[in-house]
């Protein structure tokens, strides 16, 4: 009961609130990315990759130029880079995306303490550098607003970022060209090629995008979340994307519940850690819980499907 | 037959019969070699002492004995998780969950190795089986959550790592922790645990011939016995292997099942052959090298330990490189991401295959 009391106390609290958005939007922006892939019938697993170049050059340029929007576009175009190399390795050497993408993390994951080490001397955290951070932003009208301005305002621009493209992926995926082709490519490559769609073309276009929010979401991972590089600071949100991907079931929408149940876990973890509950336990929680959404998830849809199959014999005999 | 056979593999004809046996392994051997030019080259872009760093990058592990002794016992781990690797992979399944088998099977062989007194020679043999028969049942998770929710195996297989990683940790530390010490360590292991050393005063520990005996018998087991045949025809046409009335889910099973084990005996191995306590402060992770080692041997045990060889010697000599000189020893995920990309891709691999099927076509259209 007392478990219970603290519990509804933190669902409660602003405070609680606000982290989750923090921690929700990295997630929210990889699984935008990791959906638009995975409709255009190409897997992405090198997103944790992606995160990780992203946040250390991001941090390195920012620190550099002095000038935190420099350091943003270095970032995203690492993250697209390293998309690229899965499409050029997956769409024109005929590679499994799976395996290229297992290797451009394993690269990633040390390539990035390699460079930091190169750079600074330093293996674990990037703070001899003076990186900048993204700009935060506090919403005039919101602010004054009981309990919801505790939560909405204040955040760093990158959140409000994230539940922008939210709007843009759905937009792409259901009102554009673009979009139509990653749905046709993804459901039917040989059809779609016969409608003269250029499928590779398609495929790199979908890794882009995945590439370029990933970029964004790396970035505010050293630019925002936290103000430093830190060695494997991206702790498997890329492969948590992926694993998110299949409970969004494909929608930008049902990307923000995906991503939301790792955030909410992920945030509820620090309060955890105020009753005395071991903290190693705490932090497996979120990936046991994107686990256990991810297979109900499965289950609900493979029941759908049945269902509906069962229909259409129905219908036919 | 003998027509075709031109140049190069003529050549080699000459030594070898059969040369669809022959190609895999010059790829595997041009691939190695390629991904260590790359790491090479690396260093000498980022060494301010170039010849050096290279020169103990290559030639490090053998210019020391302590060194060559290392390279042994770095073969040991790696080997484990090839063959761990391999049996699954036959099956067409590219799970991780090695790392959450191997570090559990640690986990579990420092329990036993604590809390268990046993006579010599038989603790150890005991931990092992128990560490397996853990290992095997987490090994086989991801194959589940595939078979009856097709989850991704590879992508159920890293979150499980994270989830037994917290979970390992949290058993050292709230059941097995020495309190006196001020780092994370368990208390020390009984007497009787330890492995005996093959050479005193060296750390080749009886593992070596423990994982040298394995392979002999993953290799037996997927080449001569009905399971190992069952699990390559389940990889080769899962279909077809459905339609020839055995129950294909209950080989994934095994085969997960298998190479669990061989992870959480790995793991066992680990522990009673090199350490005094349960003293790793991270998941060591050789999930990775599993993967190379794997695609570098083609899935065949019988080259499992020439791989692992090459990769605990890259390993050896990173790490020798690294500690008298200013390069980072991470370098070598370069060389090791390099050879899964290269063998990966099957333009590079087939590359052989398919110029000869269009020599061959374009011969027949003369004719």
């Amino acid at each position: 009961m007392e478990f219970l009391d603290f519990l509804a106390g933190v669902l409660a609290s602003p405070n609680y609130w606000f982290i989750v958005l923090r921690s929700t939007a990295p997630i929210l922006l990889v699984t935008l990315g990791a959906v638009v892939c995975e409709k255009a019938g190409i897997s992405n697993l090198s997103l944790e990759g992606s995160l990780l170049w992203a946040a250390l050059v991001g941090v390195v340029v920012s620190a550099w130029t002095q000038n935190v929007w420099l350091g943003l576009a270095a970032g995203i175009l690492a993250s697209t880079l390293v998309a690229w190399t899965l499409g050029l390795f997956a769409l024109r050497l005929d590679a499994n995306p799976v395996l290229v993408g297992v290797a451009l993390n394993l690269v990633s994951t040390g390539g990035t303490v390699f460079v930091l080490h190169a750079l600074t001397g330093d293996k674990g955290i990037s703070s001899s550098l003076d990186s900048k951070v993204l700009p935060f932003w506090t919403i005039p009208g919101v602010k004054d607003v009981p309990w919801v301005g505790q939560v909405f305002s204040g955040q760093n621009l990158v959140v409000y970022l994230s539940l922008v493209a939210v709007v843009v992926i759905g937009i792409l995926l259901n009102k554009t060209v673009l979009g139509r082709r990653i749905t046709a490519v993804g459901a039917n490559p040989e059809a779609a090629r016969s409608m003269g769609i250029d499928v590779a073309l398609t495929k790199f276009l979908a890794l882009t995008v995945s590439g370029l929010l990933a970029g964004l979401a790396g970035c505010f991972l050293s630019m925002g979340y936290t103000s430093n590089f830190t060695s494997g600071l991206s702790a498997g949100r890329g492969y948590v994307a992926n694993a998110a991907q299949v409970v969004a079931g494909g929608t930008a929408v049902g990307s923000i519940f995906a991503s939301l149940l790792f955030g909410m876990t992920d945030a509820l973890a620090t309060f955890l850690q105020n009753i005395g509950l071991p903290p190693e336990l705490i932090q497996a929680l979120p990936y046991a819980v994107t686990i256990v959404g991810f297979i109900v998830v499965t289950l609900l849809r493979d029941r759908r499907e049945l269902a509906r199959k069962r229909a259409l014999t129905r219908v036919a005999s | 037959m003998a027509d075709h056979r031109r140049g190069f593999f003529r050549t080699l004809g000459m030594f070898f019969t059969d040369r669809d046996r022959l190609e895999p392994a010059v790829i595997s051997v041009l691939a190695g070699a390629f991904s260590l030019l790359a790491g090479v080259l690396l260093i000498a872009v980022a060494s301010k002492n170039p010849g050096e760093s290279i020169w103990n990058f290559l030639v490090g592990p053998v210019l020391r004995t302590y060194n060559l002794y290392y390279v042994m016992v770095m073969m040991v781990p790696i080997t484990f998780a090839g063959l761990a690797l391999c049996i699954v992979y036959q099956a067409r399944y590219l799970t991780l969950i090695i790392d959450s088998t191997f570090y559990m099977g640690a986990v579990t062989a420092a329990a036993v190795g604590i809390l268990w007194p046993l006579p010599p020679g038989l603790h150890p043999v005991v931990a092992m089986v128990v560490s397996g028969t853990v290992g095997g049942l987490i090994g086989m998770i991801p194959a589940v959550l595939k078979l009856k929710w097709r989850a991704n195996e590879l992508v159920s297989s890293i979150m499980l790592n994270y989830v037994f990683y917290f979970l390992g940790s949290c058993v050292i530390i709230y059941f097995l922790r020495d309190r006196n010490q001020t780092i994370l360590a368990s208390l020390p292991f009984l007497e009787s645990f330890h492995l005996a050393k093959l050479i005193p005063n060296t750390q080749l520990h009886a593992g070596f011939l423990i994982a040298a005996a394995l392979v002999v018998a993953v290799a037996v087991y997927l080449y001569r016995t009905k399971w190992g045949y069952q699990i390559r025809m389940v990889g080769a046409n899962p279909r077809f292997a459905a339609y020839t009335g055995f129950s294909v889910a209950g080989v994934v099973l095994g085969a997960h099942f298998v190479s669990g084990f061989i992870g959480g005996v790995g793991g066992a191995v680990e522990m009673s052959g090199m350490y005094k306590a349960f003293i790793w402060q991270m998941d060591p992770s050789y999930a990775w090298d599993g993967v190379i080692v794997a695609m570098l041997a083609r899935r065949n045990p019988k080259f499992v330990p020439v791989s692992a060889l090459f990769l605990a010697y890259i390993r050896v000599g990173a790490d020798f490189m690294s500690r008298r000189g200013d390069v980072a020893f991470e370098f070598i995920t370069l060389v090791q991401g390099m050879i899964i990309l290269i063998l990966a891709s099957d333009t590079i691999v087939n590359y052989f295959r398919t110029k000869r099927a269009q020599a061959q076509a374009l011969r027949q259209e003369k004719a």
